[in-house]
């Protein structure tokens, strides 16, 4: 039996992460919110995929930031919003932030992550399952979707988005599937 | 002739992966009770199983359909309708352990090809060609707990094709025949298609200790330093007196990739890869470390280093019972 390293996971600057203590929760909760329903329209089949959990509440923990997010499917008609205490939720999913956008573009693996303890999962295990494979399967780019969303400030925001992926080694966009491993 | 990597895939997402990563053949289910990967979020419908298979095909891949658990007395209409299904949406075969499936696939469906899954425990060339005489049986999944001299005794003595797993989680030895989910949850690979089901599992993280619940029962218990325990009985840590051990088998997963040299000259026709549970991150970087460990083996070339080390469950690996060191 061989015993194998894990990956090593990039972790949000804590400096800048203290600054987000001060960051406004309602108009970023409602942004969120309609970038979530944006994506909700083009990914119907990610919402069926939810099956009996499209109506859990999600809580999304990236453990380097002073917020957390919790997500509600709401059968396709999603809801975010954000918290500085995390409110009661039906499974929580916590990691360090590039772990959380690195699955939704499908540049790490849940499994392995889950395993060699960069992530962790409480609650009802089902809903988590459920909501990681639907994600896995939409093929989302957060990148892109936020671009579309910023009118004449898209083109430099995608540069910016470049710049920032190949400095920090996030997996800001989608990529091939095997980019960070 | 280069060997054939069959690779898991649980969403059509993981299958495009699976194509554009090289997999020469993809495995899947439909998204209910007959195929033993029956999780929350997992699996095709009809619509979905048409498009994943016209996209293979169009790319020159392979899709196989598992149907491969058990159909429970009174709704074998269930796993019937798969069967036809899966011929409608032009699969290359369907994977089946049943045999009273089998005998109805080889006579509602005869141009279906039919593959026995490893759900069948099919361990020996008498029964392997029992299965291709009665149900026209064209491949064997072979069980995990044969060697490499066994699996190519197995193929001196019998036609029928056999595939390997090379990768992925393990199974407790008697496949298709374990019945240890059960007795936590009352649902079984077998008859639900689901082991452990996500929704009778608990993690549990106290202070750094992280506890995985199965049905209630704590099954295992690891510190902060640990990888992260199974939910499966079978991996389980139990005490029994004063000893404290993994009483069925570790936590570990398959990788036979140094084997496949020996594989390929113990007559084995296809690699199969484990994980239909897995994304397509790991599908991707799986497949594509195997298509080029197949093709180097080949060309008479050496074994490249593989990358799968991260991809492991339970963070360790092991050649399982193809080098039986126990013995």
């Amino acid at each position: 039996m061989e015993h194998q390293d894990a990956l090593t996971i990039p972790r949000f600057p804590s400096l800048l992460a203290r600054t987000l203590r001060y960051l406004p929760l309602a108009p970023v909760s409602l942004a969120l919110t309609r970038l979530t329903q944006n994506m909700a329209k083009q990914n119907a089949a990610m919402f069926r995929r939810l099956g009996a959990h499209d109506h859990a509440c999600f809580l999304l923990d990236p453990t380097d930031l002073p917020v957390t997010l919790c997500l509600e499917p709401r059968g396709g008609h999603p809801k975010v919003s954000l918290h500085r205490h995390p409110p009661a939720a039906d499974a929580r999913i916590a990691g360090p932030l590039a772990a959380l956008i690195g699955l939704v573009h499908g540049a790490y693996d849940g499994d392995a992550l889950f395993f060699s303890r960069d992530l962790v999962i409480e609650g009802d295990t089902a809903a988590a399952l459920a909501l990681r494979n639907a994600v896995d399967d939409a093929e989302l780019d957060l990148s892109a979707e936020v671009e579309a969303l910023s009118g004449p400030f898209a083109q430099p925001l995608h540069k910016l988005i470049e710049l920032a992926e190949r400095r920090t080694g996030v997996a800001l966009t989608r990529h091939e599937e095997d980019f960070l491993w | 002739m280069v060997m054939e990597i069959v690779c898991p895939a649980g969403t059509p997402a993981a299958l495009r992966a699976a194509v554009k990563a090289g997999a020469h053949t993809i495995y899947c289910g439909f998204a209910d009770e007959t195929n033993a990967r029956n999780f929350p979020g997992l699996n095709f419908s009809r619509a979905e199983m048409a498009e994943g298979i016209a996209f293979a095909h169009a790319r020159g891949a392979k899709v196989l359909v598992a149907i491969n658990t058990y159909p429970r007395a009174g709704d074998e209409s269930l796993w019937h309708a798969a069967v036809a299904d899966a011929e409608t949406a032009g699969a290359d075969a369907v994977i089946l352990a049943d045999l009273g499936l089998l005998a109805y696939a080889a006579g509602n469906h005869p141009n279906l090809r039919r593959h026995l899954s490893v759900q069948a425990a099919a361990a020996n060339a008498d029964i392997i060609n029992f299965y291709g005489a009665e149900f026209g049986v064209k491949r064997v999944v072979l069980p995990r707990v044969l060697s490499v001299p066994e699996i190519a005794a197995i193929n001196k003595e019998t036609e029928i094709e056999t595939e390997v797993f090379v990768f992925g989680g393990l199974c407790v030895m008697a496949e298709g025949r374990c019945s240890l989910s059960s007795y936590a949850t009352g649902l079984s690979p077998n008859m639900n298609g689901v082991c452990s089901p996500a929704s009778h599992v608990d993690y549990v993280e106290d202070a750094g200790a992280l506890s995985a619940k199965l049905g209630g029962y704590t099954i295992h218990a690891v510190g902060a330093d640990e990888p992260a325990p199974y939910p499966t009985l079978c991996k389980g840590c139990f005490t029994a007196g004063e000893k404290t051990a993994h009483l069925f088998e570790d936590p570990v997963s398959l990788n036979a990739e140094h084997l496949i040299p020996q594989l390929a000259k113990a007559g084995v026709t296809a690699l199969k890869i484990e994980g239909r549970q897995r994304s397509r991150s790991y599908v991707a970087q799986v497949v594509k470390n195997f298509r080029a460990a197949v093709e180097a083996v080949d060309q008479g070339r050496a074994l490249p280093e593989g990358m799968l080390a991260r991809l492991s469950e339970g963070q360790a690996v092991t050649t399982g019972a193809y080098k039986k060191t126990w013995r």
